[in-house]
């Protein structure tokens, strides 16, 4: 507990955080700005996981160890999303989501 | 401690100890005898599909974190057994296309490590679990997918993948920690149990069922659908749309039975119009592909759209019939794209236009799918027949006749697609039809096993009492 900060302020970080990915993953043309935009909303959840641990449920750790897979398992989705990006880097050299238009509809 | 638990997780110790075995021979053998890790794989996974089913007890492991029953255990034997068969229709893609350099084991050990993340995933028991299983289900799909480096479609194909995972993945996990929020714990019994049905925990629910039909590719979530299974090597995208979505429909359904009960009124409304969405979206986009992958990955959209009728109203029934009908599916859609991998592969020929005039050169790959796009649509002879009549069955006896209707006229729709590629194949003339393949033995017995597969299950009666006696007494 925090002296002075109330649950709401982090749950209001944690929504802003979110949609602030959902709407950078819908609205950036870089690949690689997408990909920081998903990162965004795991940290989102992150936020909300720790907090409501921290708050509401501090007889046990639940909320914090999952907060801490969710930042291996996102290293690991980075790890293949970017490799996968330089891979497509070669064939068309860019990365930028309306060159990778090749297949539509 | 008695480690005759741990029996209890074998699937998952049996495919562990063969990813291991992929790797070690992968490092041990030289080029020439790179290509004996294909007979030797398909003979263990064979052994590991067969050991599958013998029975031994079922429990739950870890403080409730890993559970099985007979019914899980049903249904990693059918993702094993749809496995199997991927592996051995690809056998004749790897041994032409993965020569010297490139490792034949690494597609092995992705596919085996994904298939390991679906078992985790489906007998988890905790949201920590679950998801754990659920990316290491779908991270390694993505690099298998992207794995023809020489080809832009395949990188392309794997961006979207990956890019929709990641979305998906996160929208998923935003609606774990408000559940999370509400309830104080993560195992699926303690949420059943005190579920209070108040407004955040809805909003939970539609953010987890949002994220689950991604991976379904339910509309309006289909959009990556199409473009990865165009861009991905065929028999990945068999992979792709049999066993990945197969695994997420178990675990929908898991999911909607055991934790959500308590709003069951919400999930029927919300699987009720994603369903006639999926069905509609589906069948119309299906009708004016040119592209046999694009064309199978819409239609394999428009099946998804059905399986909800089988799990509103949350009947016992519904269960059955939708683990039946994925049954089914797997053989049919295997068998579909078992052809199309036979003639990709030699040809390179993925339009439905090139398909004109088959029969004429190539019989029996006609033939065989013919009978799986008849089981697709569900023409009565064949297995998805039956299938997609449980389904209906299941969904009228709750009273859902506008539904059934709805699936009624959209099934008749599909027929009309699934019989515009037989009718290139069996009546259009072509003047340069497609050379007479010949096809090794891999690709034919991987094709025989689906036909059986497609003409047996529907028949044997027996197989529908069984899932039917595992399912009882579950609402």
């Amino acid at each position: 507990m925090i002296e002075g900060i109330q649950l709401e302020f982090f749950l209001i970080l944690g929504t802003l955080v979110f949609f602030i990915g959902i709407y950078g993953f819908l609205t950036r043309k870089n690949l690689i700005t997408m990909l920081m935009s998903a990162e965004l909303i795991l940290n989102a959840v992150n936020i909300n996981f720790v907090a409501f641990n921290k708050y509401l449920y501090p007889e046990n750790l639940e909320g914090q160890f999952f907060a801490l897979f969710i930042i291996a398992i996102a290293a690991t989705e980075v790890a293949v999303a970017v490799s996968i990006i330089i891979s497509l880097y070669r064939r068309i050299k860019s990365i930028d989501v309306e060159k990778v238009n090749e297949m539509k509809y | 401690m008695d480690f005759g638990q741990f029996l209890y997780m074998r699937h998952e110790i049996i495919l562990s100890a063969l990813a291991l075995i992929v790797l070690i021979m992968e490092i041990s053998s030289d080029k020439k005898s790179k290509a004996n890790i294909i007979p030797v794989l398909v003979a263990l996974f064979f052994i590991n599909t067969v050991a599958g089913f013998l029975p031994v007890e079922t429990g739950s492991l870890f403080g409730g974190m890993y559970k099985t029953t007979a019914l899980i255990i049903l249904m990693k034997n059918i993702l094993n057994a749809g496995v199997l068969i991927v592996f051995i229709q690809s056998a004749g893609w790897l041994k032409s296309n993965f020569t010297g350099n490139d490792n034949i084991g690494g597609y092995f050990f992705i596919v085996i490590s994904s298939l390991i993340g679906m078992d985790f995933m489906i007998s988890a028991g905790n949201f920590l679990m679950f998801y754990i299983g659920l990316e290491l289900a779908t991270i390694p799909l993505a690099a298998l997918v992207a794995s023809e480096k020489l080809k832009e479609r395949s990188a392309e194909a794997g961006v979207k993948l990956i890019l929709s995972a990641a979305l998906s993945s996160g929208i998923l996990l935003y609606g774990l920690s408000l559940l999370y929020g509400t309830n104080g714990s993560l195992y699926f019994d303690n949420i059943a149990s005190s579920f209070q049905n108040n407004s955040l925990q809805v909003l939970a629910f539609i953010f987890i069922f949002t994220g689950i039909a991604f991976k379904i590719s339910i509309v309006p979530f289909h959009l990556w659908t199409a473009d990865v299974y165009e861009g991905a090597p065929v028999n990945i995208t068999s992979f792709l749309s049999v066993i990945s979505k197969a695994s997420a429909v178990f675990i929908l359904i898991i999911l909607l039975f055991t934790v959500f009960r308590g709003i069951e009124g919400i999930w029927n409304s919300v699987l009720y119009f994603t369903s006639v969405l999926t069905m509609t979206i589906g069948n119309l986009f299906a009708i004016r592909q040119k592209n046999i992958k694009r064309f199978l990955a819409f239609s394999s959209i428009a099946q998804a759209g059905f399986i909800p009728l089988g799990i509103i109203g949350g009947s016992a029934l519904g269960f059955s019939s939708v683990v039946y009908f994925v049954l089914i599916y797997l053989f049919s859609n295997l068998g579909a794209f078992g052809v199309v991998a036979a003639i990709t592969n030699k040809t390179g020929k993925e339009s439905i236009d090139e398909y004109n005039g088959l029969y004429s050169t190539n019989k029996g790959l006609s033939l065989v799918m013919m009978l799986s796009l008849f089981s697709l649509a569900g023409i009565p002879p064949v297995a998805g027949f039956f299938g997609k009549f449980f389904l209906f069955t299941s969904a009228a006896k709750q009273g859902y006749y506008l539904l059934v209707f709805i699936a009624l006229i959209n099934a008749t729709v599909s027929l009309y697609y699934y019989l515009l590629v037989v009718k290139a194949m069996f009546i259009n003339k072509n003047d340069v039809p497609i050379e007479t393949i010949k096809n090794d033995g891999y690709t034919k017995l991987g094709l025989i096993i689906c036909t059986i597969g497609i003409i047996a299950i529907g028949f044997a009666g027996i197989i529908f009492d069984y899932i039917n006696s595992l399912t009882f007494g579950i609402k």
